[in-house]
């Protein structure tokens, strides 16, 4: 037994398992950093009037009141025309996709999607819409965003429906169900938790997008309730804001910053727990 | 009982209780392994067999849940002792599973892998020992003319003798065999059991398995354990022909398990 | 009378089931359709400016709209420059990630940790950006920077990347953004090619005597190397596309610099910020084709990721 040997190999180990521990505390020590800064940043700023006031032009006071409504609306519509065409292709590569090359071409092509740098989803909805119509619309935003969140139901739904047991659809099957019926009633019902999880992540992926919008709803200074007109949203006005030299606009951009984070990652804890719940008590 | 007492004691286990959890899987054993020889545990699945052998390598530390109280004295020295280095014991205690796990490296590197570990061996002892090992695990035939070659690309019979000789290649003093044949063919496990006979030559060697027959062929030991206990423990011929306990005849003669 | 009703019964099933899976052949369908399109709509946009320059475009630093002159090498070379970074630093740091989560953590600590890391995915980029301007920025500009002027600037070779005005904004800064954004990505990619590492394999290298180090660096790596290369991939895909984070830090600037401590531009930072602005079809065109570019490139680094990743399943399959 050769003792230089083992003790290099201690050594070896030794060192690389605190630097895999410093990696970790390296991950936590951002995770951290950015949290604390915007609290410490946006929980000053974060007045009544945020939620109550429309957004100032500089130098005046003022809130992210339509800002605020705007991305609600915009990130709502997105997620209902998104959602169903995500749930009816997933249930098809999951329940019709075992013959023929439509499905596994569907679903490479949306794992590629899904990670589509956004900012060429905003110019693709620019294109073929902001164009056509002569100006920047909250539907643009809301269809960008739609297209967000496309990919993502797809893939949970699939993911899903296949850990539905086979059992149960057998068991319906046998009873003499036809398949449309085993589908909705049976299969993607027993999946609910799991799709409304994938639902509630891609709202918390789009809420925080920015880029598609900026070629889309753009912006808005003022209380907008159509769709058809450019729309005020909390990730843009934050960017102006913040690239902004005005003190008071930044400290919006501060408050809009902490909302914003702090609700997707609501919406991320939020999910996870819904899913871990429901699928332990399976 | 008498051969067990001729023969000199390589592993000891004293009062050895196992929990998983709060689960007691090993219930206050006590029994030892003759140096050289073939001991063999049996019983239905689940009684334990394959936990008692886990605990004689420690492997069971790699999950936190899992401990061991009581002795186990190799050589007389208690392994469970906190302070026992795991990696030396390791090095003594040689370990073979359920189904064949070649590492994702050549037939050669498979063997080095565990060499390098203790020895820095120049190259051409390096090829001695490589040789050496597989010709003791009867692969050396087969795999000479492509040591180069993927571990996975040899068939599961080649892979679990692949996985012996990697194990013996560190020369250790005890080989742990965890249902080494389960996953086999019976020509495979034909090979193997014939392995197991000459290796006793230079190692002591503790095998657990489901199948009697098994045991009745290869062992010079049997220990018969039942739900976490140890039921019976003898020479192999005793067990089979004239066991002592009546749990141990019906498991035996097929009246249960 | 009961067989008639069966009948009528089980026609308006069959075509019910026809229909249903008629309308998720559509959707599935729908996704290529909006592939096709984003291609279309890309190439098309693009054209006045491909006739204009053809390949020159890639290799020209120009960028003049006063002119009409536009060239794609900066920004181009500020995505791949800014993402490389991203790598460099993120992929010893999500291994560590990885290797603590699966192996070092105690039990309780395991999930809590997990879910924070892929929170740090779950930040949007635009508070990146915002925190990398107002913290990161200054931080670095001030503490670390005149350190690498001094240090490292001196050196020969590496020196000339570290040299310049401790501005604090640069392709550097971009690039260390990056790579706290995409080590959530990879380091849960590795975390779970790692988790389906055979236990038996892992106990027989430890079986051996191996210590975890030498199980993870000799065992488990090699066993999962398409799978972690599968999950590199799919951070560096999204580092290319990344926008907004890099936006507020990179500089904007179109001039060509060998420092990484000077401005610089990526593909998705010059769109945000010029798209909207951009006036005459030619500098519209331009910028569209940047997006064509940047959409090829992440396309093939997200296919190629693809690949592996389901090229490790299957062979997951096969050992199981």
């Amino acid at each position: 037994m050769n003792n230089s040997l083992y003790n290099r190999r201690r050594l070896i180990n030794a060192a690389g398992l605190v630097v895999s521990v410093l990696a970790m505390g390296f991950g936590l020590f951002w995770l951290c950093w950015i949290l604390w800064t915007l609290l410490v940043n946006g929980l000053p700023a974060l007045t009544p009037a945020v939620f109550s006031q429309m957004t100032p032009p500089p130098g005046s006071s003022g809130g992210l009141l339509n800002a605020i409504a705007g991305s609600l609306a915009m990130t709502l519509i997105g997620t209902l025309i998104g959602t169903p065409i995500g749930i009816l292709a997933g249930t098809f590569l999951a329940e019709f996709g075992q013959r023929g090359w439509l499905a596994p071409l569907t679903r490479f092509i949306n794992d590629v999607l899904l990670s589509a740098p956004s900012i060429v989803i905003g110019m693709f909805i620019y294109e073929i819409y902001v164009l056509k119509i002569g100006h920047f619309a909250g539907w643009g935003g809301a269809l960008a965003l739609a297209l967000l969140v496309i990919p993502i139901v797809i893939r949970t739904t699939e993911n899903m429906l296949r850990l539905v047991p086979v059992t149960l659809r057998e068991a319906a099957s046998a009873l003499g169900a036809p398949q449309w019926k085993i589908i909705n009633f049976i299969t993607l019902r027993a999946a609910r938790a799991g799709i409304i999880t994938g639902v509630m992540l891609a709202i918390a992926r789009i809420s925080g997008e920015t880029a598609p919008l900026l070629f889309t709803a753009l912006n808005n200074q003022f209380w907008s309730s159509n769709m058809n007109q450019p729309m005020a949203n909390l990730p843009v006005v934050i960017f102006q804001f913040a690239m902004s030299p005005y003190d008071d606009w930044q400290r919006l951009a501060w408050a809009g910053a902490l909302l914003i984070t702090f609700s997707v990652l609501t919406l991320n804890i939020m999910a996870r727990v819904l899913f871990r719940q429901k699928v332990a008590s399976h | 009982m008498n051969l067990e007492n001729t023969a000199k004691p390589k592993i000891v286990a004293k009062d050895l209780n196992f929990y998983y959890g709060n689960d007691r899987a090993l219930k206050d054993i006590n029994l030892s392994i003759s140096e050289k020889m073939v001991t063999a545990f049996i019983g239905p699945s689940g009684c334990g067999k394959s936990t008692l052998l886990r605990t004689f390598n420690r492997m069971y530390q790699l999950y936190p849940k899992q401990k061991a109280t009581g002795q186990i004295l190799l050589d007389g020295e208690n392994i469970l002792d906190k302070s026992r280095d795991l990696n030396m014991l390791r090095a003594k205690i040689g370990m073979v599973f359920q189904k064949p796990t070649p590492f994702p490296m050549s037939i050669y590197d498979n063997i080095a892998f565990g060499v390098k570990l203790y020895e820095n061996l120049s190259k051409n002892d390096m090829d001695e020992r490589v040789e050496w090992a597989l010709r003791k695990a009867a692969l050396w035939t087969e795999a000479r003319d492509k040591l180069k070659h993927s571990g996975t690309s040899l068939s599961g019979g080649q892979q679990q003798r692949l996985c012996i000789a990697r194990a013996i290649a560190v020369k250790p003093q005890v080989l742990l065999l965890d249902e080494p044949t389960s996953a086999l063919d019976p020509i495979s496990t034909a090979h193997i059991e014939k392995l197991i006979d000459e290796l006793k030559e230079d190692f002591t060697i503790v095998i657990v398995t489901h199948n009697m027959q098994q045991a009745a062929r290869v062992s010079d030991f049997t220990a018969y354990m039942y739900l976490g206990d140890l039921i019976e423990f003898g020479d192999t011929s005793t067990v089979f022909t004239n066991p002592k306990r009546k749990e141990t005849e019906d498991y035996i003669t097929g009246r249960f398990g | 009378m009961t067989t008639a009703l069966r009948e009528a019964d089980h026609k308006k099933h069959s075509l019910l089931d026809s229909l249903f899976r008629n309308l998720t052949r559509a959707a599935a369908f729908g996704v290529l359709l909006l592939l096709a399109a984003i291609i279309v709509s890309l190439i098309m946009g693009s054209m006045p400016a491909i006739h204009a320059f053809g390949f020159g475009f890639l290799s020209s630093p120009d960028w003049d709209p006063v002119n009409n002159k536009f060239g794609a090498l900066v920004p181009i070379a500020g995505t791949l420059a800014t993402s490389a970074i991203a790598l460099i630093i993120a992929i010893p740091v999500s291994f560590g990630i990885a290797i603590f989560l699966t192996e070092l953590s105690p039990g309780f600590l395991r999930r809590p940790l997990g879910v924070a890391i892929e929170l740090l995915a779950g930040i949007p980029s635009i508070i990146y950006g915002m925190w990398g301007l107002f913290v990161f920025v200054p931080m670095f500009a001030d503490n670390v920077e005149p350190w690498l002027n001094s240090h490292i600037g001196v050196l020969p070779l590496i020196g000339p990347f570290f040299s310049g005005p401790p501005m604090g904004i640069g392709v550097l800064t971009a690039g260390i953004i990056l790579a706290v954004m995409v080590i959530p990505f990879i380091a849960s990619v590795m975390r779970d090619v790692f988790e389906v590492v055979p236990p038996l394999l892992k106990e027989s290298a430890y079986g051996l005597g191996s210590t975890t180090w030498e199980v993870m660096w000799k065992i488990v790596l090699p066993f999962t190397k398409i799978g972690v290369v599968g999950g590199i991939m799919l951070g560096l895909g999204r580092a290319l596309g990344e926008t907004m984070a890099v936006t507020f830090v990179i500089g904007n600037s179109h001039e060509l610099s060998q420092s990484l401590l000077m401005p610089g531009n990526s593909i998705a930072s010059a769109l945000a910020n010029e798209f909207t602005e951009a006036y005459g079809e030619l500098y519209t065109s331009a910028l569209i084709e940047l997006g064509l570019i940047l959409f090829f490139i992440t396309f093939v680094v997200l296919s190629l990721a693809r690949y592996m990743l389901y090229k490790l399943g299957l062979q997951e399959g096969k050992a199981s």
